[in-house]
């Protein structure tokens, strides 16, 4: 801002000593062809030189730097503009016979001053705001812990945290940061997750589960073994991630780069043109005029404002999605998920936990529940099936009595007998009782709605008697038909697709108002199923887990892969998702759909600035009304422009997001 | 027409011609990066209103290292993109930064500053 506050103080003299009509006494003291008026030119050609000199230094430098490689950018037309202002005005002064007429005889060294001062306050607001785009991944480096509790030899000590090695056991103290990530030993709290997943409510850790680094454990302590630490942490990733994306290119930045690549020397050869046709055809004094039109083109062209129109706007887009726990992986990717229409969620693990769990127990008469549970736990307790272990979670839930059993025996396909004293309990399919006698009666009605509900009915019989049914199903996930109602709202289409039967597959569809099914589909086939789609003319957003929907997330238009905790840099994916919540997939169309039309107003902006400022300052407006732009005017919407473009990037970080509640 | 119209015509139109000449249609042989013990193809770029030299050599197949050291604090340069190697990095002034990809088939690729306004190629030739 020196250089600004220097050009600034300079400027004002200057700028009321050139006018004589505006302020009367300059005339009167400074009368035109007197020794006095050549003296004052020659102190305001000085001043106006050491504006140059200092404050506009870099645009010399620039441009001869430029010229050395033979390109060209803003500061050679600022540099072409302000020179040929101030050359003008020295030749006027000191070679006055050089011009045809006496009228021509001229000084512009305001415009070489004020032109300066404006431009150098324009770049110094437009690096403030610049730096504001870039504030979410600081934010995100911020996050970083700097040291770590660990266990070294039997004692807790605090050791810096890049002197964690994996396999360390790590204290976290309540209200202390996770510093790496981990798996967690002993203990139980609840961890703030939502700097890194964008989750707010805080997840419960208790052994077996896994601990982020740099997120924030509240209440509990906790011991964890560390598995990732240094540059491999889910921070890290994310950082270099987010990097990434933010310097890559959208898509239609490639033709704006064409563009900007003919654009300076397009500028110069315009006013060069520009200069022939006023000096040529225009009014007197014409060497004059095509002087001012010459310069005021070169100066509002804004190269700048077309070369950060794009980055500005995918930088800040790219940023606030990984506040929200979204990692849009490039340029591409934002601008695909802009055009989407329809997207396709694996039902496993997107729509529902992706784990079997009991949500239903009927008993028969006489029986309570908790006696099912327990008599179904017993017979499940040595199987492998995959329905056992979610039994087997109940009863551990609901702290059912254990009892003991012997004699087990699986009958693959059906179910598992074992014998409780002299009685055998049963537990399986409807025909495993029936081949053993035993009448379901009235449970076979509880056991068909539950079925038409898309779970898995599981009978158990004690004896000779039925005991109940207990039914198991893997839960929609609490957010899932709200996220799904917010996706329709924003216009996709919305289609399930599953290995699971059609009947199973059409309830979970109807839970969460889904219209469109594809059932019994086998894994390797999903690519096969969203190639169709796109067949179909549509562009196809894949939702799904990184391992098994890899080669479906690849074939989609734009790939989401639902993360799994500290594991971010899923491959297949163009945008990951850390919390695994669908909420996850509306919030990054809705991002990339504000990013992409940012930067199509930022472009719309920057070229329509540039097509219409470039004709008004050739003057082509002059031969109609008569108007003929200043350079000093064109300075302060050439300035204005590219601040304009960088604010514009920077109010995305205000966008609200749909409220998509549970 | 009078003859110092005449004049300024005639010398408005070559110096439009020459700018046209002079910013569009450079070329360029570039520089070849020099092998190092380690495998890789090493080539400093000095970055200061441009990039010294603009044109890099490298063959394909093997990993190239370019050293970025930036001599000046305009904004325009304090970043280097190559976008057609997911590529990119700050460039603090006067720290070398190094920058690592894999050539793959031979052609032509561009690396700028995120604007775009500053241009180099790396021009990858078969082994």
């Amino acid at each position: 801002m020196r250089k600004f506050r220097f050009a600034a103080v300079v400027a004002v003299p200057v700028v009321l000593l050139s006018y004589p009509s505006v302020v009367p006494f300059v005339g009167d003291i400074f009368p035109r062809g007197s020794a006095q008026l050549k003296a004052l030119w020659a102190v305001m050609g000085i001043a106006a030189l050491a504006v140059l000199a200092y404050s506009g230094n870099q645009f010399f430098t620039g441009a001869w730097q430029g010229l050395r490689h033979r390109s060209a950018n803003m500061h050679t037309l600022i540099a072409i503009g302000t020179g040929a202002a101030w050359l003008y005005s020295g030749a006027a002064l000191l070679l006055p016979a050089l011009f045809p007429t006496a009228d021509m005889v001229d000084v512009y060294y305001d415009v070489a001053v004020v032109v300066t001062a404006l431009v150098v306050l324009g770049m110094a607001m437009e690096v403030k705001a610049r730096g504001k785009t870039s504030e979410a991944i600081e934010k995100l480096i911020a996050l970083a812990p700097k040291t770590a509790r660990v266990l070294r030899g039997g004692q807790e000590i605090e050791v810096p945290v890049e002197q964690v090695v994996v396999d360390d056991v790590v204290v976290v103290r309540p209200g202390a940061k996770v510093p790496v990530d981990g798996i967690v030993l002993e203990g139980a709290s609840a961890v703030d997750e939502s700097m890194i997943t964008g989750e707010s409510m805080p997840v419960g850790k208790s052994p077996g589960d896994e601990v982020i680094g740099a997120t924030m454990n509240t209440t509990g302590s906790l011991r964890f073994r560390a598995t990732k630490v240094g540059a491999d942490t889910a921070l890290a990733t994310i950082v270099r991630m987010v990097g990434d994306a933010q310097a890559s290119k959208v898509p239609i930045q490639r033709i704006v780069d064409v563009v900007a690549g003919y654009f300076t020397p397009a500028v110069v050869i315009a006013s060069i043109l520009g200069f022939v046709l006023w000096y040529d055809f225009g009014p007197t004094p014409a060497f004059a005029y095509a002087t001012i039109v010459a310069v005021t083109t070169l100066i509002i062209a804004c190269p700048c404002a077309l070369g950060m129109a794009t980055p500005m706007a995918l930088t800040t887009g790219t940023g606030l999605a990984a506040t929200h726990g979204i990692l849009i992986r490039s340029g591409d990717a934002l601008q695909a998920a802009k055009r989407l229409d329809t997207i396709v969620l694996d039902k496993t693990g997107t729509i529902t936990v992706g784990k079997p769990a009991v949500t239903d127990i009927v008993p028969a008469e006489g029986v309570d529940k908790d006696t099912v549970l327990s008599l179904a736990a017993a017979a499940e307790r040595d199987s492998e099936h995959p329905l056992a272990g979610a039994i087997l979670d109940s009863a551990a839930e609901r702290g059912v009595t254990r009892i003991g059993v012997s004699d087990f025996e699986a009958v693959p396909g059906h179910g598992i007998r074992v014998s409780f004293g002299s009685r055998p309990i049963r537990v399986g399919k409807r025909a495993f009782l029936e081949a053993a006698g035993i009448d379901p009666g009235a449970l076979d009605d509880a056991a068909a709605r539950l079925a038409d509900d898309g779970k898995t009915p599981v009978y158990v019989a004690i004896g000779e008697r039925a005991a109940g049914v207990i039914a198991i199903a893997d839960p929609v996930k609490p957010d899932s038909a709200a996220s799904i109602a917010a996706l329709r709202k924003l216009g996709l289409q919305v289609v399930m697709i599953t290995g699971d039967n059609r009947r199973t597959a059409d309830a979970i569809a109807r839970t969460v108002g889904i219209d469109r099914v594809v059932a019994e589909v086998l894994p390797q086939d999903k690519a096969h199923e969203v190639r169709k789609l796109q067949l179909e003319g549509r562009s196809v957003a894949m939702v799904g887990d990184g391992i098994n929907d890899a080669p479906a997330l690849a074939q989609a238009d734009v790939g989401f892969a639902i993360g799994t905790g500290t594991d971010v840099a899923i491959e297949a994916s163009d945008v990951t998702l850390i919390s695994g919540s669908l909420r996850g997939v509306v919030s990054a169309v809705e991002i990339s759909r504000a990013t992409m039309r940012n930067v199509y107003q930022n472009l719309f902006g920057a070229f329509v600035y540039n097509g219409v400022g470039l004709p008004i300052a050739l003057g082509i407006l002059y031969p109609f009304i008569g108007l003929l732009l200043s350079p000093i005017l064109a300075a302060l919407a050439m300035s204005f422009s590219s601040v304009t473009v960088v604010s514009n990037a920077n109010r995305l970080k205000r966008f609200r997001l749909q409220e998509v509640s549970a | 027409m009078t003859p110092d119209r005449i004049i300024v015509t005639v010398v408005g139109l070559a110096a439009a011609v020459g700018v046209a000449w002079f910013f569009w249609f450079k070329r360029t042989q570039g520089v070849a990066a020099s092998a190092v013990s380690d495998g890789y193809q090493e080539q400093m770029v000095l970055v200061k209103g441009g990039y010294t030299p603009d044109t890099i050599r490298v063959t394909a197949g093997r990993p190239v290292r370019l050293l970025f050291r930036r001599e000046e604090t305009a904004a325009c340069s304090e970043q280097v993109v190559l976008a057609d190697f997911g590529k990119s990095a700050p460039l603090p002034t006067g720290t070398v930064v190094p920058v690592e990809f894999m050539p793959g088939d031979p052609g032509e690729h561009e690396f700028t500053c995120q604007m775009g306004m500053l241009r180099g190629k790396i021009i990858v030739e078969a082994a």
